[in-house]
């Protein structure tokens, strides 16, 4: 089978190359960033597919649940032995939604209670991951 | 007395206020006065990994320009700044590092901060609390210990900023041993678990509460299971999503043993005999009085 890159499936993955400062044409697909990864139960992607998505170009990749439920804990970053820092690539991925001024989350939907016990680092580093 | 730069960051004066209260009492105790710059700022929380973003790096650094005048003004006696929460200290040193690295954004950085009185030189060292016992050498604490925490099992748990990224982290990344020596150092007992350096679930609390509560029920289970006690954490987002959270783990386990979780700093104001004022226990959830009471560390 021939796999094709379109003139779009380049723009993307160079956009994300860019943006990352990471070279995803390094990884074979061993999967050792997503055997570590703490939130794989509550991806429909696993990242090591997120990265296959783009090396392909595939824009798809934006739509994954997958980048917003990332912690960034980077232990796909030390795991990976290829050197990808794959977290980076999460975060351009995130970042090529968010720069539309989209937000995934909204504090409004949060009672006061919550976020009043919540501690400051939770919701700014929510909102900063998170929102536009 | 050594007089050190110390960046608090928000939390430490809310939620984690027994973290900076049972710190600064302990450093006292080790012969370290904790100086805070004026007007310090939030750090961002996280770092910022675009390639492309300046903006985000201004926070961090303008802190670390703080502590330069703070060294400039002879009211501390080096250029090392200390923090206490692993997302403080991985914010910072890791925006020292992009304006040490990378000269163009260290030109765009100096050029939106150029309201300051003084440049920024990239000098300023970042280090966590644990780095700075480390430096000063187990000894130092063990001497200071006046009641040891003898028979306390007690979990490292160091999650993921404190360690990772490799090169920004405190300590061997896969093998960490430096919670470990400090329970030695104070006489208590380390219990190594498997998921001693997985993530909490950090700000993920926010919209997605019961994900991070099921990860903390796997977290002190498997503490549990290897034998502790009680769990020590060195951030106050790990703090929360394993302290607090335990009553959201309750409502969605029907077997849970809770277990008390504290910061390392709130064990050594227990060693050294600082007294409640210092260890502070009554800010943690749930509440490790009743453990500590059992061991005979707590008068009742």
């Amino acid at each position: 089978m021939v796999l094709r890159m379109e003139p779009g499936n380049k723009q993307f993955k160079d956009r994300v190359t860019e943006l990352s400062g990471e070279n995803v044409d390094l990884c074979f697909q061993c999967g050792a960033c997503s055997s570590g990864c703490p939130m794989t139960q509550e991806m429909d992607y696993l990242p090591s597919k997120i990265i296959r998505m783009v090396q392909l170009g595939l824009e798809e990749a934006l739509e994954s649940n997958t980048i917003w439920v990332c912690t960034t804990c980077f232990n796909c970053e030390v795991r990976c032995p290829r050197g990808i820092d794959i977290a980076n690539v999460m975060e351009a991925l995130r970042q090529l939604v968010l720069r539309n001024k989209y937000d995934r989350v909204n504090l409004d939907e949060l009672s006061s209670e919550e976020l009043r016990e919540l501690p400051q680092i939770a919701i700014v580093s929510n909102q900063r991951k998170l929102t536009a | 007395m050594t007089r050190l730069a110390y960046y608090p960051g928000c939390t430490l004066k809310t939620n984690a206020k027994n973290f900076e209260d049972s710190t600064i009492a302990t450093a006292e105790k080790l012969g370290i006065e904790l100086v805070e710059p004026e007007r310090w700022n939030c750090c961002g929380t996280v770092h910022s990994l675009s390639t492309d973003d300046v903006m985000h790096h201004l926070a961090p650094i303008r802190n670390l320009l703080r502590v330069e005048e703070l060294n400039n003004a002879g009211e501390v006696d080096s250029k090392q700044v200390v923090t206490l929460c692993a997302m403080c200290y991985n914010t910072l040193k890791r925006s020292n590092a992009v304006f040490n690295e990378d000269s163009d954004r260290k030109k765009k950085i100096r050029d939106n901060m150029y309201k300051e009185e003084i440049q920024y030189s990239g000098n300023v060292e970042v280090l966590h609390y644990l780095e700075i016992l480390r430096e000063n050498g187990w000894d130092k604490v063990k001497e200071a210990v006046v009641k040891p925490l003898k028979g306390l099992k007690v979990a490292p748990y160091y999650g993921c900023l404190l360690l990772r990224p490799r090169g920004i982290g405190i300590d061997d990344t896969d093998n960490p041993t430096v919670m470990e020596d400090l329970l030695e150092a104070l006489g208590a007992e380390a219990v190594g678990f498997a998921y001693s350096q997985k993530c909490c679930g950090s700000y993920n609390t926010v919209h997605m509460k019961e994900v991070v509560a099921d990860l903390a029920y796997k977290i002190l289970k498997q503490a549990k299971e290897a034998g502790a006690e009680l769990l020590i954490t060195a951030c106050p987002l790990c703090e929360y999503n394993l302290g607090p959270i335990q009553s959201e783990v309750e409502k969605r386990h029907r077997v849970f043993d809770s277990m008390p979780v504290v910061y390392f700093t709130q064990l050594m104001a227990l060693a050294f005999g600082l007294g409640e004022e210092a260890a502070a226990f009554s800010g943690n959830e749930p509440d490790p009085r009743p453990l500590l009471r059992e061991k005979g560390l707590l008068e009742e």
